[in-house]
């Protein structure tokens, strides 16, 4: 049990791997000092954050997972099969953009886009979704279950379930189904059951909820194919390792294209699945600035955004410790995003450990932001973003005139927005 | 309720004394979301359970975001939530509970981030004085327990840890070792809420408990009427009964205490043989 307080005591502590580096550099500052004991970092723990609270009844799923992971991660031909697959299947490596009109319009640093817009299936969410399957197959399971919010990560694994031959049921607010309608049909359409879930919100927190009900209920059969760097040990570490990719990929080619590293990388963050795709790679790169980007809605009160950093407070949400919006007696707050994928009341635990040991930074965009940065990228690069990338492109806007010609910002377009064109129609009125 | 010293030696003694308030076999466990519909109604409904002939009630407190309940306890939460209830309102339920029930155990049954709140320190406290016997917390597995039983140990408190049947032996050590009073063994793979069958997994899962402590098992999650009751009955120390009673709950408005007290006796007929040892 851990707190923000930093007072821990352990029953029984989890075989450790050797420390990541990664890891090691993100201990919690006002803790690091008070929990001197503690000697290394734990698995599954990211700072005083992350760990693994879920019923009994899943703990022996999530320890075979996390064994067939740690099996996996050293076998030579389990990263072979995934490499091809990304290559050969989902179109790695993904293109870095020098975005020319864009810069100039506004007129400040030269800006990259990292383009995971351009994977089969419109967006990063596959890069993670073929690495689990591919554990799936070794744990001999046939059913795969998913919650997705946006869409993008219900249409992967029912991609992926589709090329693998596994039964696939996709959990999926029915809000979001009402705002993701062409998600739906194409999961659908690649043979996944999509159930509605009518509780809470109706959004991606509600999709988890009846998820984990499932698995609590199938663990025996089925696999959990989460979609982000959250929930219980050993996902937000599995999921992330999947996604950095996007990272090394794009640290390669802006060093080939500009011969530095950036001086900011920026992202939008939901769970924070392609924002810490995209960061790990740079954590020890201590002059790039890592910038998360957060849905700041339609305002600043409690329901009305889903910026965990701005008002979220250290709490547990379905399984891991975090930033959560919450309310002053523990009981999850309701959000609000324009995008589907950006709306839900708790952060990756690696980005809270990012966060509080001052590595990374944490900013929202509003609706209309996001919404005004869609067109302008539509009109200046001819790229459509998705909501949620969208808002990465709101922060570009706002900080890259204000920095120096010289200076080079990576923002990572996570996915494409085909899937937002109502939504977009909607808002801005267009006449078309 | 007494001084603060007498009430301090009364709760350890109750501590110690839980394992055997199971004097009739089985014992009978009963649940109810607090809050719903409203406070007044749950104190009404324990108090006529336990006069029903309940040996331990478990006081769940109401959340948000209930991943390990089905529909009946989700919509329970749900309304409870609606006119506020916090787990503050249900600490002092039950130290009024307590000022009018003086042998029945009394278990907290929350997920973790409603504590987490309140802080462990001062939700351990707190329950201490409000004469709480024992507390069970669905999202919080033994492993990450460590400041939660601290926090329990110095408040005499009894920490209740769920084993499942997918629990490898190993956990179900981890499990006994760090539970007080009773283990909750869960029936079958599943969220809360009634079952057309009780499976073969519950009585499995309790023999293999049985090789591994000394601690009484009460089984619970799916067990619905007094058929089910007795069955379960036959292998376990104890049989807890929710969803039932939170469905009784709501298909009686108006007349919830009775509707609940009326369910518990027939369920307490059942079970009003004298306790055989388990060999």
């Amino acid at each position: 049990m851990a707190t923000a307080s930093g007072t821990k005591i352990k029953v029984k502590i989890p075989t450790l791997d050797s420390p990541k580096s990664g890891e090691s550099r993100m201990g919690h500052r006002r803790v690091s000092s008070l929990a001197s004991s503690r000697v290394a970092p734990e698995a599954g723990r990211f700072g005083v954050y992350g760990g693994r609270y879920v019923p009994e009844t899943l703990m022996a799923a999530l320890e075979e997972l996390e064994r067939e992971y740690e099996k996996a991660k050293r076998d030579p031909k389990f990263k072979k099969k995934l490499e091809e697959l990304l290559t050969t299947y989902a179109g790695r490596p993904t293109a870095l953009t020098f975005a020319r009109r864009l810069t100039q319009n506004l007129g400040g640093a030269k800006i990259y886009l990292k383009r995971e817009d351009l994977l089969h299936t419109g967006a990063h969410k596959i890069n993670n979704c073929l690495g689990q399957a591919l554990l799936v197959e070794r744990m001999g399971k046939r059913r795969v279950i998913a919650e997705t919010g946006a869409g993008q990560h219900g249409v992967a694994t029912a991609t992926v379930c589709a090329l693998m031959g596994f039964e696939c049921v996709v959990y999926m607010g029915t809000e979001d189904m009402r705002r993701q309608e062409l998600n739906v049909f194409r999961m659908r359409l690649l043979g996944a059951e999509v159930r509605g879930v009518e509780s809470g919100s109706r959004t991606l927190k509600d999709a988890i909820n009846e998820a984990m009900r499932d698995w609590v209920t199938n663990v025996r059969t089925t696999h959990y194919l989460l979609g982000s760097v959250l929930g219980a040990h050993p996902y937000p570490t599995m999921v992330r390792d999947f996604h950095r990719v996007i990272g090394r990929e794009a640290r390669g080619q802006i060093l080939k294209a500009e011969g530095k590293l950036p001086t900011a990388v920026i992202a939008c963050v939901g769970g924070g699945s392609n924002a810490i795709g995209i960061f790990y790679d740079f954590i020890g790169d201590k002059k790039v600035r890592l910038i998360g980007v957060e849905a700041g809605g339609r305002g600043e009160a409690l329901g009305d955004h889903a910026a965990r950093f701005r008002g979220g407070s250290p709490g547990v949400l379905q399984g891991t410790f975090s930033y959560v919006l919450q309310d002053s007696t523990g009981q999850i707050a309701n959000t609000h995003s324009v995008s589907a994928g950006l709306d839900y009341p708790s952060i990756g635990p690696e980005h809270a450990a990012l966060k509080d040991a001052g590595r990374a930074e944490y900013v929202p965009a509003s609706d209309s932001e996001a919404l005004e940065a869609t067109t302008l990228l539509a009109r200046t690069e001819g790229i459509i973003p998705a909501l949620e990338s969208a808002h990465a492109v709101a922060e570009v806007m706002k900080r890259a005139p204000k920095m120096k010609k010289s200076d080079v910002v990576l923002v990572n377009i996570s996915g494409r927005g085909d899937k937002d064109i109502g939504i977009v129609r909607e808002s801005l009125k267009l006449d078309c | 309720m007494g001084s603060s010293i007498d009430n301090q030696q009364w709760v350890s003694e109750r501590f110690i004394l839980m394992p055997l308030s199971f004097y009739k076999k089985p014992g009978l466990v009963v649940y109810v979301t607090c809050g719903d519909p409203d406070l007044a109604t749950t104190r009404a409904v324990v108090l006529a359970a336990i006069e029903a002939g309940a040996d331990v009630m478990e006081l769940g407190v109401p959340f948000s975001d209930p991943v390990a309940d089905g529909p009946v306890i989700q919509r329970a939460s749900e309304r409870a939530l609606k006119n506020g209830t916090s787990l503050a309102q249900v600490l002092t339920l039950a130290a009024e509970v307590r000022q009018q029930a003086q042998s029945t155990g009394l278990v907290v049954f929350s997920y973790l981030n409603p504590i987490l709140r309140m802080g462990m320190e001062k939700f351990c406290m707190v329950a201490r004085h409000a004469g709480v016997d024992g507390v069970l917390v669905t999202d919080l597995p033994v492993e990450e327990a460590g400041e939660y039983l601290r926090a329990m140990k110095a408040n005499d408190l009894a920490p209740i840890f769920l084993a499942a049947p997918t629990s490898p032996d190993v956990r179900l050590k981890r499990i006994a070792e760090a539970s007080r009073g009773f283990v909750y063994a869960v029936s079958r793979t599943g969220v809360t809420g009634a079952r057309q069958q009780v499976e073969s997994d519950a009585q499995k899962l309790v023999l293999r408990l049985r090789r591994i402590t000394k601690l009484p098992v009460a089984v619970g999650f799916g067990v619905s009427n007094t058929d089910q009751f007795a069955q379960v009955g036959r292998f376990a120390d104890a049989v807890v009964v929710g969803s039932a009673i939170v469905q009784t709950i709501e298909q009686n408005p108006g007349r919830e205490a009775k509707a609940v007290g009326k369910f518990v006796r027939e369920l307490s007929a059942v079970s009003s043989q004298p306790s055989v040892p388990v060999s």
